[in-house]
């Protein structure tokens, strides 16, 4: 069958979209079931794992974003302020702690309670946040530990001694937490249906990283920022599922065939972008359009290498030894994803080429110092390594009080000022 | 002969400025922006016309800058302010790597490259500590005309420590060492070493290079460019019309237009 336009482009975000309500029709059951849910992070989920225990899987961080893109973000945090929380702690906690005063009511639906709650350290806040479901559900919160990358970005290498010592202690941690997803769901573990959801994560992986290289084409066929982060949520809320793999085969082939006919993202394309940081969720379809604007597209972003879990890595699991390979492969990609928010500069300077970069756009948010400290250090860092154009904009994720749109745009437009001028440099030269 | 203008919209004050072709300044005009700030825009460029000897139709070209530029309904395109104050410190004064823009609410650090083009450039954000506003402040607090503070800070020899948190709260800290009965001279010194402080704090997110230009209102305040230039221990380029160095670079982009034929916006598309 031949491909046309007509049947392939735009389909990924509409079966995006379709996706997304069925997982929230499904939590929704669950929810009325009382069925408790996984709580896991974007960073380290292990959903792999915990499917196989059929854990109805809550994504808190994916919730509390959600609240913002509808733009009732702010009823959420007001009233986990008005509950004692500071202005100043991660939004997303405290949208996440509305939803759980709510008894899980939610614009897309009803969010179940945590039978238990999984997280890592890769964010210092991903554990304290577990200490409050903990505190207000009674129900076990299991942390794995995973050694990340030391100083400057030094990495046991896979093969290496350090990294089998490594990898070793994260198996021992998945071994407890395997003991625990027993007890707490009453099933035995089937190590078959870990190598079922490990092949299809093996499938979403490589599409993960197929996908990101798709946009090294001219022009760019998908938005890092804006599309990117729909994919993004299919990336997680269906990693290790036959729905997620079938829908990053056919994502692909619609951004393949863009790309082989020179379908853009925009109309017309003349500043390609990469993004670092996290979205500004509150106004997040006129925050891409401070770029479109002036024909600007993000072709890559951080913020798909590290909210992804660190998919964009080239691993592998390896189906014939699941639990060695489950240890192996969650100590690789939590540890690239800490790298992509913490040892980002030699990333980003490696990827200006390939990906065609014109500028690149750095965006702190208040409420999330993890990922915003350093921001700052990371564009010298940049600068020093390449002579790119940066800008630097602060804003929020969730908090629309602290997002200043005028402000925005003003720094926006000098950027794109700065850009035409770099570009009219060379000709004025001549 | 063909003429160029450009209007700078500012938060407190509007700037006209009108250029001939040799790029002379031929006109200017400075008013309060209020707060109609279409009519603000009107009245600055009327009154440059005015101080030109020109009529409006001797002018081919108009920029609206700052953050009201969109207002200047007469104007024929946009720049921002940043692009605009690094536009016409180059011309004032060619040598110049970093520019400190010190305006009513924004106080802007911008870094130029040898050819002019903009490096980098940092802003302050979300508060108006270290801008001219922060000066208002003081001025309100201790019943004295704004022009009168820089005079007054410059007797000063002992200066009181205020914080650079929010101008807000500085207005009720020169309350308090009024109380203190700390002289007004010092605490006036204080409020410029302060603004100074956060000052620089922009300048070197976005790396300090001789020579330094110092644009905006506040370069009329000798204290400021006084401690300023003590705390980065360069001398600062300040000239007659620093203070119009937004309007300036504005109709500089203008005249851009009517000799280049095109505008510096619409290279990158957008107006």
């Amino acid at each position: 069958m031949t491909a046309t336009a007509s049947g392939i482009v735009g389909r990924g975000g509409e079966a995006a979209g379709q996706l997304f309500r069925s997982w929230f029709d499904g939590l929704t059951a669950a929810a009325e079931e009382k069925r408790g849910a996984a709580y896991v992070f974007v960073m380290g989920s292990v959903t792999e794992l915990l499917r196989c225990f059929d854990f109805p899987i809550v994504f808190p961080e994916i919730n509390s974003l959600q609240t913002a893109v509808r733009h009732v973000a702010h009823e959420y945090l007001n009233e986990a302020e008005n509950y004692g929380y500071s202005p100043d702690i991660c939004g997303y906690v405290k949208a996440d702690v509305a939803v759980q005063l709510r008894r899980g009511a939610h614009p897309m639906g009803r969010i179940p309670k945590p039978a238990l709650a999984v997280c890592t350290n890769a964010c210092n806040t991903y554990i304290k946040w577990g200490e409050i479901w903990e505190r207000m559900h009674g129900m076990p919160m299991f942390t794995l530990d995973i050694p990340g990358s030391r100083g400057a970005g030094v990495t046991s290498a896979p093969g290496s001694e350090d990294f089998e010592r490594e990898r070793a202690y994260v198996a021992g941690q998945l071994g407890e937490l395997i003991t625990l997803c027993e007890r707490v769901s009453g099933r035995a573990f089937d190590i078959d249906r870990l190598r079922e959801h490990l092949g299809h994560a093996n499938t979403m992986q490589a599409a993960w990283r197929e996908l990101i290289d798709c946009n090294r084409s001219r022009p760019a066929v998908f938005n890092a920022l804006s599309d990117g982060t729909i994919y993004l949520g299919v990336a997680n809320g269906f990693r290790g599922t036959a729905e997620g793999a079938a829908f990053f085969r056919d994502l692909l082939e619609e951004l393949c065939y863009k790309a082989a006919n020179g379908i853009g993202t925009v109309t017309k394309e003349q500043w390609r972008l990469a993004f670092v940081g996290v979205p500004c969720y509150p106004i997040f379809r006129r925050f891409a359009e401070l770029f479109t604007h002036w024909g600007g597209v993000f072709v890559n972003s951080t913020y798909l290498w590290f909210a992804s879990g660190g998919s964009h890595v080239d691993f592998q699991y390896d189906l014939e030894r699941p639990l060695e390979s489950l240890a192996a492969g969650v100590l690789r990609t939590v540890r690239a994803a800490m790298d992509s928010m913490f040892f980002q500069a030699p990333s980003l300077a490696e990827m200006i080429d390939p990906f065609g970069i014109d500028g690149v756009v750095f965006h702190p948010i208040k409420s999330c110092r993890t990922v915003s400290t350093g921001l700052a250090d990371t564009r010298r860092a940049l600068m020093a390594l390449r002579d790119i154009p940066s800008l630097f904009i602060e804003s929020d994720l969730m908090d629309r009080r602290v997002v200043s749109e005028a402000q925005l745009k003003n720094r926006a437009d000098a950027f794109f000022e700065g850009l035409a001028a770099r570009r009219a440099q060379p000709a004025l030269a001549r | 002969m063909a003429h160029a203008a450009g209007v700078d919209v500012g938060s407190t004050q509007t700037k006209a400025v009108v250029l001939d072709e040799a790029r002379r300044i031929v006109g200017r005009a400075l008013t309060d922006t209020g707060a109609n700030v279409m009519q603000a825009a009107e009245r600055a460029f009327a009154e440059a016309l005015q101080d030109a000897d020109l009529r409006e139709d001797q002018v081919e070209y108009v920029v609206g800058t700052g953050y009201g530029r969109y207002k200047v309904t007469f104007g024929n395109t946009q720049v921002t302010e940043i692009s605009c104050h690094a536009r016409g410190a180059v011309h004032m004064f060619p040598a110049t790597r970093t520019v400190l823009d010190m305006g009513g609410q924004d106080t802007k650090a911008i870094r130029v490259s040898p050819t002019g083009e903009i490096v980098d450039f940092c802003m302050n954000d979300k508060c108006a500590a270290g801008t001219g506003r922060f000066l208002g402040a003081a001025a309100v607090a201790l019943d004295l005309p704004l022009a009168e503070l820089g005079p007054t800070a410059l007797r000063g020899d002992r200066p009181v420590k205020i914080s650079t948190t929010c101008t807000v709260f500085a207005e009720s800290e020169v309350l308090s060492w009024v109380g203190k009965g700390r002289k007004i001279e010092d605490i006036l010194l204080g409020v410029h070493e302060s603004i100074a402080t956060r000052s620089l704090g922009l300048l070197r997110r976005v790396g300090i290079e001789p020579e330094v230009t110092f644009t905006g209102g506040v370069t009329k305040n000798q204290a400021m460019v006084d401690v300023l230039a003590q705390r980065l221990g360069v001398s600062l380029n300040v000239g007659a019309d620093s203070h119009f160095m937004g309007a300036l670079g504005a109709a500089l982009f203008a005249l851009d237009r009517i000799v280049a034929g095109r505008a510096p916006a619409a290279a990158g598309g957008a107006a």
